[in-house]
C-alpha cells in the first residue's frame, strides 16, 4: 500500500521520514494545530510552494536543465484563474476554464521555448529562459486591460471557498469551518496528490531516462533515447506543475499581480528551496520549501531582535548585517555553502548519515 | 639559400577574410528608421541615445562574453559588478562634490573620471575575490557554475543592502554635464555624447589590445582552443584571471556610466540589465567581442526606435531581434568556433 502510494521511493532514512510525516502531519491539521490567520498563511504557502518546488526539481535535478522561466509558468496559472474570476464570475466553471486555458498557454510555451532552445547546450537554455521570463513580466504588467497592470487583480472566488461560507453550524473540534479552511484544504490535497503524482513520475522509466539524460546526455542518446524529446516533455510537465502551483496560489490569496507570481525574486527563492532541501530528490522540495517559508516569514522576527540586541551593545555594522530584511543574505550564504559542501542538500545529508 | 627566404617573405598569408554582413545591419537599421520614424531631427535624437545606450551595454557585456569565451565560464552574476562599480562611485563622489557642483566643465569630467577609475579599481578587485572565491572551485561544470553564480550574486547584492542600506540614492549628474547640445532641432543630451566618446574609446582600445598585443593573441587564440594554447606553454589560468579582473571593471565602468544615466542607484540595478546582457551576448555570438559591439548597439537602436514607434512593443523588441538573428544565424553574429 505505502509502497504504490511513495511509488517504491521511501525517504530512506529515519531522520528523515521522521522530519516528513512531521511536516505532513502538521500541513495536515493546520486549521486545528495552529489556529489562527497568520500560521495558515504559512501553511498553505508551504503546500504551493512544494509543488513548485518539486516541479522545477524535475528540471533541475532530475533531468540537469537550469531554467529561469518558472516564474513564468506559475505566473500564468495564477492569471488563468485572475482574468476567469475577473473578467467572467466567480463560479467554478469559469474557475475550470480559467485552469485549462493557463495549462494548455504553458504547456505549448513551454514546448516552444523547449524546442527553440533545448537543442543546444544548457548554459544557453538558462540565458533564452531567463529573457523570456523577463520579457513576459513585462508584457503582463504592460497589458493592463488583461492582467490590470502592475496593480495586478482582486477578484472572488467560488462561494464555497469564500471566508463568509459555513460548512457546518457547529464548530468542529474548536475550530469554525469557513470557505477559507476549505480553501486550504482544497490546496492541500491538490499538493499531496501532485507531489505524489511527481514521485511516481520520476520513477518510472521515464524519470529513469531524465536521470540518464542528467548525467550523460550524449551517451543517452546513443542508447537511443531521443535527447530532446525527453527534455522537451520533462519542460513540459514541469511547467503544467508550476501553472497548478500558481492555479491554487491565486485562489488562496484571491490576488494575482506581477510581484507575487512572475517577479525574478521568486525564482531565486525557488532556487534556494530546491538546492538547500537537495536537487534530485522530491523530499528536498518538501524540506526545501518549507523551512525556506518558515525561515521567510519568522526567521526575520528572531533577526530584528538579535539586530537589536547588537545594536544595543553599541557594536557598528553588525546589526546591519543581523537586520530583519537581510534573511536573504544569511539563505544566500547557505545555498553556496550547499552547493560547494553539499550538493545533494539537507536529504542528501541526511541519506548519508545513516551510512 | 637567399633565394627560399626571399620566397617566402614575399609569399603573403592568405587575407582573413573579414565578415561585414553584421556590420551592414547597424547603418541598414538606422537608414529604415529614417522614414519612418519622419522627422530628421527626431531621428537623431533617437538614434544618439540609442548610441549611448549600446555603447554601455557593450562596456557591461564585453567582460561577460570574453569571459565566456576564454573559459566556458558565464558568470551569472555579472550584473553584481554593475551595481558595485556604481554604488562605489559614492566614494568618490563624497570629497568631489566641490567639483560635481562647480561650473568649470573640465573639474566635472574630472569628477565623472575619478568615479569611473575608483570603480574600476573596486570592481576589479572584488572580480579578483569573486574568481578565488566564487569560480574556481566549479570549472568545468556549467550546472554548478549557474548557481554558484546565482548565489554569489544574491549574497553580494544583499551586501549592497547592509553597506549602503535598501533604499534607492539619487545621483546627480555633474552642473556641467547635465542638459543637451541642441544643432538644428535635433537634441542630444550632453551626457549621452560622453558617454559614446568613451564607449568608442574602450572599444577601440580593447581592439587594438586584442589584436595587436601579444596578450591580445594569446586571448584570441585562447577563445578558439584553450588546450592548444595551454599545450604550447602558457598559463591560461593566469591570463583568464587577467580577463576576468579586466571584465569585471569594465562592468563597473559600465555601472558608473548606467547608474549617472537613470540617476538613480538601487542595488538590483545589475541584475535588470543582466537580462539585456545575455540577450546582447547571444545576438554577437558568445565569446565575440566584435559581435557583442554590433549586438549592443543593434539592441540599443531597436529598442529605441520601436520606443518611439510602439511604445508597448518596446521591451519585447530586444527578444524579438534575438529570436529574428537567431534564425539567421542559428550561433550569432559572429559565431566563435566550436562554441
Amino acid at each position: 500500500m505505502l509502497h504504490s502510494i511513495l511509488s517504491g521511493d521511501y525517504p530512506r532514512s529515519r531522520p528523515l521520514a521522521i522530519v516528513l510525516a512531521l511536516v505532513l502531519v502538521c500541513l495536515a491539521f493546520a486549521p486545528f494545530l495552529f489556529p489562527g490567520s497568520q500560521p495558515l498563511n504559512v501553511a498553505a504557502k508551504i503546500c504551493v510552494f512544494v509543488i513548485l518546488v518539486a516541479s522545477y526539481d524535475l528540471l533541475l535535478g532530475y533531468t540537469g536543465i537550469v531554467s529561469f522561466a518558472h516564474t513564468m509558468f506559475y505566473g500564468i496559472g495564477g492569471y488563468g484563474v485572475a482574468i476567469a474570476m475577473y473578467n467572467f464570475s466567480p463560479t467554478w466553471p469559469a474557475l475550470g476554464i480559467g485552469i485549462v486555458v493557463a495549462l494548455v498557454l504553458a504547456i505549448l510555451l513551454a514546448l516552444l521555448i523547449g524546442l527553440f532552445s533545448l537543442r543546444v547546450r544548457a548554459i544557453f537554455f538558462a540565458m533564452i529562459t531567463l529573457a523570456v521570463a523577463s520579457a513576459f513580466a513585462i508584457l503582463a504588467s504592460q497589458l493592463n486591460e488583461i492582467t490590470g497592470g502592475e496593480d495586478g487583480r482582486s477578484y472572488r472566488i467560488p462561494e464555497m471557498l469564500r471566508p463568509a461560507f459555513r460548512l457546518f453550524d457547529e464548530p468542529v473540534l474548536g475550530v469554525m469551518i469557513n470557505g477559507r479552511i476549505l480553501t486550504y484544504y482544497l490546496i492541500f490535497l491538490s499538493a499531496l496528490i501532485l507531489f505524489l503524482l511527481a514521485l511516481r513520475m520520476v520513477n518510472s522509466p521515464f524519470g529513469r531516462v531524465l536521470q540518464a539524460i542528467r548525467e550523460n546526455d550524449f551517451r543517452a542518446e546513443a542508447l537511443g533515447y531521443r535527447v530532446v524529446v525527453y527534455r522537451s516533455i520533462a519542460n513540459c510537465l514541469s511547467a503544467g506543475m508550476a501553472t497548478l502551483a500558481g492555479v491554487l496560489m491565486a485562489l488562496w490569496l484571491r490576488y494575482t499581480g506581477p510581484d507575487t507570481t512572475l517577479s525574478f525574486a521568486i525564482m531565486i527563492d525557488i532556487l534556494l528551496m530546491v538546492v538547500i532541501g537537495g536537487m534530485g530528490t522530491l523530499y528536498g522540495a518538501v524540506l526545501g520549501a518549507t523551512i525556506f517559508i518558515l525561515a521567510q516569514n519568522y526567521l526575520q522576527v528572531l533577526m530584528g531582535k538579535f539586530s537589536g540586541m547588537l545594536e544595543g551593545a553599541g557594536i557598528p555594522l553588525l546589526p546591519n548585517l543581523f537586520h530583519a530584511d537581510r534573511w536573504l543574505l544569511w539563505l544566500g550564504i547557505l545555498f553556496v555553502l550547499s552547493v560547494y559542501f553539499f550538493p545533494v542538500g539537507i536529504v542528501g545529508k541526511l541519506r548519508q548519515m545513516r551510512k | 639559400m637567399s633565394t627560399a627566404t626571399e620566397t617566402s617573405a614575399t609569399v603573403t598569408l592568405p587575407k582573413v577574410r573579414i565578415d561585414y554582413l553584421p556590420v551592414l545591419l547597424v547603418p541598414i537599421l538606422m537608414l529604415l528608421a529614417l522614414p519612418l520614424v519622419g522627422s530628421f531631427s527626431t531621428w537623431v535624437t533617437l538614434t544618439v541615445a540609442a548610441l549611448a545606450m549600446g555603447m554601455m551595454i557593450f562596456l557591461m557585456a564585453s567582460g561577460l562574453t570574453l569571459v565566456f569565451g576564454l573559459m566556458d565560464v558565464l558568470n551569472f552574476g555579472h550584473g553584481v559588478f554593475i551595481s558595485f562599480g556604481a554604488y562605489v562611485s559614492l566614494i568618490a563622489l563624497g570629497p568631489l562634490a566641490g567639483w560635481v557642483e562647480s561650473t568649470n566643465l573640465w573639474l566635472n569630467v574630472g569628477a565623472l573620471l575619478a568615479c569611473i577609475l575608483v570603480a574600476m579599481l573596486v570592481t576589479g578587485a572584488l572580480g579578483y575575490a569573486f574568481e578565488r572565491v566564487v569560480i574556481r572551485p566549479v570549472y568545468g561544470q556549467h550546472l554548478k557554475q549557474i548557481l554558484i553564480t546565482m548565489g554569489g550574486m544574491i549574497v553580494a547584492e544583499q551586501m549592497i543592502h547592509v553597506i549602503w542600506g535598501a533604499s534607492p540614492i539619487p545621483l546627480r549628474l555633474p552642473e556641467g554635464l547635465r542638459g543637451a547640445i541642441v544643432i538644428g532641432d535635433a537634441a542630444m543630451e550632453k551626457y549621452r555624447v560622453i558617454a559614446v566618446v568613451l564607449g568608442l574609446l574602450v572599444f577601440g582600445a580593447m581592439h587594438l589590445v586584442l589584436n595587436r598585443t601579444k596578450i591580445g593573441l594569446l586571448i584570441r587564440a585562447g577563445v578558439e582552443n584553450p588546450e592548444m594554447v595551454e599545450a604550447l606553454g602558457y598559463k591560461i589560468r593566469r591570463l583568464f584571471v587577467g580577463v576576468f579582473i579586466v571584465g569585471s571593471a569594465l562592468a563597473g565602468l559600465g555601472g558608473v556610466l548606467w547608474a549617472f544615466y537613470r540617476q538613480t542607484l538601487t542595488a538590483g540595478m545589475g541584475m535588470e540589465v543582466n537580462v539585456l546582457i545575455f540577450i546582447v551576448i547571444i545576438i554577437g555570438g558568445l565569446g565575440s567581442v566584435g559581435g557583442c559591439f554590433i549586438g549592443a548597439i543593434l539592441v540599443a537602436l531597436v529598442a529605441n526606435y520601436t520606443g518611439f514607434l510602439a511604445p508597448k512593443l518596446a521591451l519585447g523588441s530586444s527578444i524579438l531581434l534575438m529570436v529574428v538573428i537567431l534564425l539567421w544565424r542559428p550561433q550569432g553574429l559572429y559565431p566563435v568556433a566550436k562554441r
